[in-house]
């Protein structure tokens, strides 16, 4: 798919309409359908149509397996880590109301930390997986 | 109130309607014998699915079904047959009776099993009694969030979410030890020199 | 008995579905095909889910002036996360497929147990 010009254009203007369109979803999902689960994957889904149409070479350079992994980890961090820090302060394990000085504002602090973890977390293992699949040479 | 049974009306149509696509989209699937075309029509019935999810109030989750069922589970299982040979499945060596017969009577008894549940969209209904309530009613004061879903799932049930994300992140690292590219790509630039 | 039958169609369809995929499974020796059955058995189960939190004349679960009635959510939740577990599980499934399919060379199941029985 290399040579398909076309293909390439629409790709590279796609390409952040649908990051946006992520990023939309992660932080709207307090007031309308969305969240981590689904921004993580629509994430994803950009650098798969990257993928696709550039080479799995050419995406490695954007986004390294490396960086992925580490990306993996820190949202699982992220969301326990949460977590902890509430403890810390002297509630219960995940307990966002501690968060800051009213509950409510702690909710919100606490919900938008622990979907982001997840939005990392989802993003990068759909992305790990992909590449595992893409990279591996037909026997 | 003549408005109220239209729309009920449309809903119920859409919904026998996306229900037969999606009964005829898996007979199509069993009698298939070509694989692209099992997973072509696997991403049809993953997004009738999504928009069966919408029919029935459940935008959140119509919304994660069309990504990932209709998008990267497609992705996933053509990369599959991209990296095996055989793109035809082969003509079962003996129609077998048993699994019929085992498929039958456990399609029976689940049947049989329907007529204890409440009727579909019942309000009564147990399932709606328990515990929703006092999520409709409360999780606006008590998180600040409108959408309840994202309350339940990241306030409420926190647990249970974190738990999930483990196992994802659990099944991520499970593909890359089996199919890591790494070792692969090693070997292929030993090849090449 | 038109109540049932208006009451209970969707949980039938559903469970026919079930049936479909359980079927595909268990009678299917193509290990891609099997998986697309198991993933169609899983699909059916989150159908089986929301249909059991659905509402009639409800709305979706986000709060707004103006609407009383809103199907459960906790299904909804239930189900959002085990989609994303759902296809996580499938990947291992089918990279378990590569890895049979280059230590065999074939992905069928009755020539796997003919390899293994020759051993």
């Amino acid at each position: 798919m290399k040579h398909n010009l076309i293909l390439r254009v629409i790709a590279k203007y796609l390409f952040p309409v649908i990051a946006l369109f992520a990023f939309y979803v992660q932080f709207h999902g307090d007031y309308g359908p969305g969240g981590g689960f689904q921004a993580g994957v629509i994430l994803s889904v950009a650098f798969i149509l990257y993928t696709l149409v550039f080479g799995l070479d050419t995406a490695e350079q954007v986004l390294s397996p490396g960086v992925l992994r580490i990306l993996a980890c820190t949202g699982v961090l992220l969301y326990a880590g949460t977590g902890v820090v509430t403890m810390l302060f002297g509630g219960n394990f995940l307990d966002y109301d501690l968060l800051a000085l009213n509950p409510i504002e702690g909710q919100h602090i606490g919900i938008m930390l622990i979907e982001l973890g997840v939005g990392v977390t989802v993003s990068a293992i759909m992305l790990v997986i992909f590449f595992a699949f893409a990279g591996r040479e037909r026997s | 109130m003549k408005n109220i049974t239209v729309t009920v009306l449309i809903d119920t149509l859409i919904d026998i309607t996306l229900l037969a696509f999606l009964a005829i989209t898996a007979i199509a699937i069993i009698y298939m014998r070509n694989l692209f075309v099992i997973i072509m029509l696997f991403g049809i019935f993953s997004l009738h699915t999504a928009g069966l999810f919408v029919v029935m109030d459940a935008a959140d989750v119509a919304f994660t079904e069309a990504a990932i069922g209709a998008g990267i589970s497609t992705v996933l299982m053509l990369g599959t047959l991209a990296l095996t040979k055989n793109h035809e499945e082969k003509n079962p060596p003996h129609r077998a009776r048993l699994p019929l017969l085992v498929v039958l009577i456990t399609g029976g008894a689940l049947i049989y099993g329907t007529y204890d549940i409440p009727s579909f969209g019942d309000p009564q209904s147990p399932s709606q009694q328990h515990v929703k309530p006092r999520y409709i009613e409360r999780s606006v004061e008590e998180t600040g969030v409108a959408n309840t879903v994202t309350a339940v799932l990241a306030s409420y049930r926190g647990y249970d979410t974190l738990g999930e994300l483990t196992v994802i992140f659990t099944a991520g690292i499970g593909v890359m030890l089996l199919i890591g590219g790494r070792l692969t790509r090693r070997k292929k630039q030993a090849d090449e020199q | 008995m038109i109540d049932i039958i208006v009451g209970h169609y969707n949980y039938w369809v559903v469970i026919f579905l079930m049936m479909a995929g359980f079927y595909t499974v268990i009678d299917r020796g193509n290990l891609i095909k099997k998986i697309a059955g198991l993933s169609i058995f899983q699909t059916s189960v989150f159908l089986l889910y929301i249909s059991i939190g659905y509402v009639s004349d409800g709305t979706t679960p986000i709060i707004a002036e103006g609407f009383t009635r809103y199907s459960n959510p906790l299904p909804h939740v239930l189900i959002l996360t085990a989609i994303v577990v759902g296809v996580s599980t499938t990947a291992l499934g089918l990279a378990l497929i590569v890895r049979i399919n280059e230590a065999y060379g074939t992905i069928e199941e009755d020539e796997i147990h003919e390899q293994d029985k020759s051993l």
